[in-house]
Formats: C-alpha cells, structure tokens, sequence
C-alpha cells in the first residue's frame, strides 16, 4: 500500500475509528437516556449507585480478566475462584468452620476482617499462579487448565464449606460491602480505585507494555527479550487475586460466603471485557472499554429489571447484546482495514 | 514455444481503480496468451495486489475492461472467477490441513455414487491422476498437514487444473520454497505451459521470472511501466529492474568498497551443534560450526534455506538449545539460554520472517520501537518515560529515513522496508555489540533494499559487528567485508568480499564436497 492511500484510507475512516473508540459508550449512554424515558426514576442517582454497587463484584474480576485476555488467554476458573476465596475468607473471619450457621457477629472468635481480605486475595492470587504455571510449564491451553480449575475449586469450596454456607461477620467487615462514603457505596469506591490502577498499569508501565506485545505476537516478544511465560503466569496470578478481592467484597455484602456463589460468573465477566473491545485474540484492549462494558451489563439488567422484564428476558437480552457488539466491532473494522 | 502464434487468451484493456480518491491503478493495459507465462512485476505499492484482486473477481476495477476467451469478463465473486476459468493462487495457501489431497482437490465438489453419497474411490483415482501431472506421487490419502509448503502449493495447482482453469495466476509462489522446490516449480510452470495453460507469475525474484517467463508486464506506481519480451534469451535483469524503479540498475546495490577490517574479535564461536528435536526430525541441526565476527565489520552468511544459517542465528542469540560449543562474546565464555540473556549481553537478532518473528502487527509504531528497551525506556518505577521513548524514535526516524505518519500509527500500515527500519532502530536504541540480520531484505522493495544496506553499512562503521544472513547472493556480495558459505550445518568456505563472486559462493553454498556426509545429515539433504 503506497504512503498516498494509506493517508487517505485513514481519513476516511476517522469516523469509524472514532465509533470504534467510543461505540459501547455511545451505546452505554443511549440506554440510560432510554431507560430514563420509559421510566424517570431509573437516573435517580439511588438507582445509579445501586447500579454501581451491582456491577463492582463482576467488574473487579473483569478488571483481571482483561489482562488475561490481552496476552489472548482465558481464565473460566473465577466463578468457582470466586466461591472458593469467599469461604476461605470466612473462615479466617469466623476463626474456622465450627459454628457455620451461627450469625453471631461477635469477631472475637475470628482474626479480623484484615486477615480475611488477606486470605482471600492471596488464596486466589496463588490459585491464579498454578494455573499459570500449568499453562506454561505442561503447555496445556488456558481454556482447559481454567476449565479443571472450574470443576476443581467447585468441588474445594463444597468442602471446606460443606456445601453450606458460612455466614454472620463482624460490622468492619460487612462495610466493605454495605457501606456508604457519602452517597457512594464502599464496593464501587473499590471497584474505581482498581480500574485506576490496572489503568495506569497497563498504560504507562512497562509491564502493560510487555503484556500488550505478548498478546500481540508471543514469539515476537520472546525474541525480543520478554520473559514471555513469566509475563503469562502474572496476569493469572491478577486475575486470581482480583477473584479473592471480589469474594471479599461479595461476601461483606451478603453477610455470608455461599458455596454456590459466583456460577456463571465467568460468563459475564468475558462478556464484559469482549463487549468493552478487548480482542479474544490478544494484543488490543483496554482497562476503559472493560469498565464501559460491565457498566453496560449492569445498566441492561438493572433497567430491565425496573421495568419489570424477567430475569429469564434479561438473559436472552444479554446475550444478544454480547454478539451484536462484537458483530458490530468487526464491521468497524473492516471498514477501517478496507 | 511461438507465442505469437496462440490467440490470447486475457486482455487487460485500460484498466482503472480508485479507492476512496485515491488511484492505486491507471490504465493499465497486458496480455496474456495460452500456453504462455507472463510475468507480472513492479515494487510493492505498484499495483500488482489491485491488479489480482481484480482478475480474481475479489472487486471489479472502477474503468476499463478485461476480455477474457473472447468475452467481457466480469466475475462477480472470486468463486464466480474460478467458474469463468481463472484461478488464483495466493501466498498464504487456502487448503484445509486437516483434510486430504483427495479432499481438498475435489472440496465442494466430491465426486458421488448412485445414492447420492461420496464416492471415496473415484475421488482417490481421479486425484491421483491430477496430482501426477503437477509431478507429485504423495498418495492423495496423505493428510495435508504432512505435506511441505512445496507440496501443498502443487495440490493448489492440481486443484486449478481439475477446475479446468485456462489461466493460473500465481501470488509469489516461490517465497516460501527452498531452491530445489523452486527448480521443481518451474519445470512444472513449463510443463503446464507445453499443455497450453496460461500462467501470470506474480513475484520478487527477478532471477526466477527471467529465467521462466516468456513475456513481462511491469507496474510502477499504478500505471504501466513496460512489457519486457523474450527475444531469443532470456529477460535481461538490469532491464526488469530499471523498468521497475525508473532508473538505471547501476545504482542499487551500489558496492561500497570493502574495508579491511583490522577490529577486534567481538564473538567467537568453536564447535557449536544443536539438539536434534525429536518432534520435528527434518530440522538443521549445527554440526561443529566455527566463526568469528570482528568489531565493524559486515560478515556475510551465504546459505541456502535448509544450510544451518537461520540454525546458528538463533543459536548464538540464546533461542535455540545448544548441544556442545562454545560461545565467547569479547573473550568471555557465555551461555545464552534465552533471547533475553543473549539481549542483555549486547547481541540483537533481526529475525527472517518480519511478519510471525519481529512485528507486533496490530500495535503502534512506538510499542514495537521499544519492546526491547522497555528497561532503558522506563523510569526506575517501572513507569514508561514516554518521552525519552518518542525522542529515541524521532532520532532514528531521521537517521534511518523512517517514512511513518505517527508514532502511533500501526506497524501493520507502513510497507515491508520502514517495518524493517522500525526493527533495525528497535535493536539500535540497545547499542549492541553484535547485531545479527537474517534475510534483512526479504519482502522489501528494491529501492529500499538500497537503504537498508547502507544502514548496514553505517552500522559496521561506527562499530557494530554485524553478522548479514543473507540467501540473495548480489545482497552477500554488495555489503560484506568477509563472507562465509554454510552448507548442510556445517561452514564451507570463507572469503574476503571482494574475492567473491556468485559463482564461487554457490559452489561452495550448493555443492558438497566431503566424501562422507556428517552422520548427522542424514535425511537433511531437500
């Protein structure tokens, strides 16, 4: 292609290119204004903020999963991930599985909510880091290793736990899932600060840049002199650690660690990160288009939610919204490309 | 073969294509006759892609028009182009791997029996008889995935033939081919041409086109720069090559006069073999190589695909295991067990294939600048020091006539000769000691070709050792203080640069001259 009509291609595709940077926010906005007309009180800022509150516990693990997906892996463990943290994190809340049902909220039994946050993350970072090594070390593929730990920390959570739940924790720890900072719930206050961070990581460190050029081309970047299994070890060890914060969380705010918790979560936080503009295929994403996304998610279910449309309907919504906006991503850039 | 004498079979009247104001083909004109082969040449960016594009129904052109046997060919699908009998035959091969020969010759199409079902053994003997006129004698059960890239090139051609195709057009068919594949090709190519197929042979390498095609049709720019015809010999280089770049042919690889260099050893390698890798058996492996690189000089590595030279590129740059040897980097032994140890110590590698080994295609030009500088670029936080990075790459813009947009711009959209200036700053802004470039030019226009050897020119002058892998002897010839010849894992022969000529390096590159072959070569020779 001669320099001439490479320039002119990409003037004529600044629109495209334009759409392909702000499309899910244009499409984020257009369903706010259009939830707002079919029913006023969706923007009362209550509303917004108990949106806030409900995407935080998926998009903290989206936030993970984007790195995941940018070396053009996949982590499908995080649900069960999710389940196993929390327990873990409640048993050292609880100081052990003795009394599961009790909801005494006395903490002078357990070690804290520190030690639980602890736990929690660095149960799931290390969880994280074994699948990592997995993918790397056997040379077994993201998608099967992640599938085994599904199943695998499934089956640990029902154990430990019981297939119970274990529930009542002290009041320091129930605010990180309850509580308010002026009007802002505690867990969308987590949920931005990470997002900042993994941002800022990602953009302007030199890890983000040797993740992007892993995900880019990985034997480029071996030859380069990037420890390229090192690098895809670590994003499984973020997106384990954001698992164990988002237990955390999630289990602050229901009061109780549920062997059950976070099925199908995997689904929702992929979708997140995709419909946000991260490639499956690595190398082009970002933290921003993974936020849009899950804020997206969580708009479309609360807004049909209030407009009392069946969580069996949101489902079917959802879905179909995941496969328009990479449908649409495509179709974007082939016009860029052509 | 009078080709005078057969009526013609494509005509290319006047043809026209805009892109968005842009014209990428003006008036362009040719012909091609049955039982010819037309060779259809120019620099990247000249047409040639558009003009394919065209002729195989993947768009029509915006004016003008193409008749082909006789009536206006107006394919509305690259399907509906092989129907009308024109078939094109792409670098990037579209056979199904996991399929057979057999299946992949008749996909869409398989031959059925009574019911309606697949007959399996019309299939197999119909396909059978295509494969043998294209000179293969693979059983068409074979899985294609075990063919080489040779093989499955020539089921490509066999399922054009079985398609009836009048004219085969194909895209650089020779890239990928180790030299006797090549051979093997164009006697084919001859052979369909004595049946009386028309070929357009698209492609870079001058020597190939000369030596096969009966006529030429060169672009430059989008416009049409001149046929070419044989008259009694063959095509002439100088002649294709100022038809191609509109100047004299003297001034590219201008022969800079070779220095004696009087450097110091930079790197030294004794003995070296690598591991023979038991899943992929065929493999070069090193057998007992000895050479040495001196400070600011160019080392040419003159080797055939399949001699060893790519073999001991990434052996010395720590991305190969080494069985035995020794490697001693200004007279200290090292070890590289991986790129970013051989990095660290001061080596780079310009690797062969640009597009799977050194781009990151969909990621900006200053990322792909700086992936191996990320320490040098970045503060002691870990933070990038984004504008060191963009004043190191604005420098070698300018030093390397980089011609880029942006620095944000996708490597993707700039042509094969600034992608390779990006990967050359890329090692630059490491200062290396020692600088290996495998096939610096592969896929590069001949005009910057030029400019990449100067730049490696430079190189060597202000100190760099540079080792050139290079299978284009007038490349070897034109940069290299010193040349060596590589043959079957072993060094054959080493010379001053201007001792040498092509005919001693391809004797030594081509020919063997031990008795016995190295025990370990056996099954290596292609």
């Amino acid at each position: 292609m001669s320099m001439a009509e490479d320039q002119n291609q990409r003037g004529g595709a600044t629109l495209a290119k334009l759409l392909m940077s702000f499309g899910p926010l244009l499409f984020l906005a257009a369903l706010v204004v259009v939830f707002t007309v079919l029913k006023p009180s969706f923007i009362d800022p209550i509303n917004l903020f108990n949106i806030t509150r409900q995407i935080s516990i998926t998009g903290l693990i989206a936030l993970g999963m984007t790195f995941v997906i940018l070396t053009a892996g996949i982590d499908l463990s995080v649900g069960s991930l999710l389940a196993f943290c929390g327990m873990v994190a409640a048993v050292v809340a609880k100081g052990g599985t003795a009394n599961t049902l009790s909801l005494s909220t006395s903490g002078t039994q357990g070690f804290g909510w520190f030690a639980a946050l602890l736990a929690a993350v660095v149960v799931g970072a290390l969880a994280g880091g074994v699948q990592g090594l997995a993918i790397t070390r056997l040379k077994v593929p993201p998608f099967v290793v992640t599938l085994g730990g599904l199943t695998v920390f499934r089956g640990l959570t029902l154990t430990i736990s019981n297939g119970g739940p274990i529930s009542g924790f002290d009041a320091s720890m129930r605010w990180f899932g309850t509580g308010l900072i002026g009007p802002v719930p505690v867990p969308a206050l987590i949920f931005a600060f990470a997002a900042i961070l993994c941002h800022i990581v990602l953009r302007y460190t030199r890890y983000g840049r040797a993740v992007y050029a892993v995900g880019g081309n990985a034997e480029a970047a071996r030859l380069s002199g990037l420890r390229v299994d090192r690098i895809l070890v670590s994003v499984y060890v973020i997106v384990g650690f954001f698992a164990g914060l988002a237990a955390f969380v999630l289990s602050a705010r229901l009061n109780s660690s549920e062997a059950v918790a976070g099925i199908g979560y995997e689904l929702t936080v992929i979708s997140a990160v995709v419909i946000g503009g991260t490639s499956l295929f690595g190398g082009i994403g970002s933290v921003g288009g993974t936020v849009v996304g899950a804020a997206l998610i969580g708009v479309l279910q609360n807004g049909l939610q209030f407009n009392n449309v069946s969580s069996y309907t949101q489902s079917i919504v959802i879905g179909l919204i995941l496969i328009l906006a990479v449908a649409f991503d495509r179709w974007l850039k082939s016009r860029v490309r052509r | 073969m009078p080709a005078e004498a057969a009526p013609v079979l494509l005509a290319v009247e006047g043809v026209t294509k805009h892109f968005a104001g842009v014209t990428a083909l003006s008036d362009v004109s040719l012909d091609v006759r049955s039982g010819e082969i037309l060779g259809l040449l120019g620099e990247n960016g000249a047409g040639k892609s558009t003009l394919l594009k065209i002729l195989s129904g993947v768009m029509p052109p915006s004016g003008g028009r193409i008749i082909f046997d006789g009536a206006e060919y107006t394919p509305s699908s690259p399907q509906d182009a092989k129907r009308l009998g024109i078939v094109t035959i792409y670098q990037e091969l579209s056979l199904i791997p996991t399929l057979t020969v057999a299946e992949n010759i008749f996909i869409g199409r398989a031959p059925t029996g009574p019911l309606g079902l697949v007959s399996w053994r019309r299939m197999e003997q119909e396909s059978r008889a295509i494969i043998a006129r294209v000179g293969l004698t693979i059983d068409p059960l074979t899985p294609v995935s075990a063919l080489s890239v040779a093989e499955q090139q020539l089921v490509e051609i066999a399922r054009a033939l079985s398609l009836k195709s009048r004219l085969i057009i194909m895209d650089e068919p020779t890239s990928a081919l180790t030299e006797t594949e090549v051979q093997r090709l164009l006697s084919i190519m001859d052979r369909l041409r004595k049946d009386h197929v028309a070929i357009m042979f698209v492609t870079h390498r001058l020597e190939e086109a000369s030596a096969i095609c009966d006529r030429m049709t060169v672009l430059r720019d989008g416009r049409l720069a001149g046929h070419l015809d044989r008259q009694g010999g063959p095509i002439q280089l100088p002649a294709i090559i100022e038809k191609m770049v509109g100047r004299a042919a003297s001034e590219l690889y201008a022969r800079p006069a070779q220095r004696a260099v009087a450097g110091d050893v930079v790197l030294s390698v004794r003995g070296l073999r690598t591991v023979r890798d038991p899943e992929a058996p065929h493999a070069i492996v090193l057998d007992g190589v000895d050479i040495d690189l001196k400070e600011g000089e160019i080392l040419g590595v003159a080797g055939l695909v399949g001699s060893g030279r790519t073999e001991l590129a990434r052996a010395i740059f720590g991305a190969d295991r080494i069985a035995a040897g020794t490697i001693t980097l200004d007279g200290k032994p090292i070890a590289p067990a991986s790129p970013a140890d051989a990095i660290k110590l001061g080596i780079g590698l310009v690797p062969e294939d640009r597009k799977h080994q050194a781009i990151f295609a969909a990621l900006g030009i200053l990322p792909n600048f700086s992936v191996a500088s990320l320490g040098r670029f970045s503060t002691g936080f870990g933070f990038m020091a984004e504008r060191r990075e963009r004043d190191a790459l604005s420098g070698f813009r300018k030093m390397l006539s980089i011609r880029m947009a942006s620095a944000e711009q996708a490597i993707e959209g700039l042509s094969g000769g600034n992608q390779q200036k990006v990967i050359l700053a890329r090692w630059l802004a490491r200062d290396p000691k020692v600088l290996i470039v495998d096939e610096p030019t592969r896929g590069v226009d001949v005009g910057a070709k030029a400019e990449v050897h100067q730049i490696l020119v430079q190189l060597a002058a202000r100190g760099i050792a540079v080792m050139m892998i290079s299978s284009e002897l007038p490349e070897v010839l034109a940069v290299s203080d010193r040349i060596v010849t590589m043959r079957r894992g072993r060094i054959t022969g080493e010379m001053p640069g201007v001792e040498a000529n092509e005919e001693k390096l391809m004797e030594l590159m081509a020919l063997d001259r031990r008795e016995t072959p190295p025990q370990d070569a056996e099954g290596q020779a292609r």
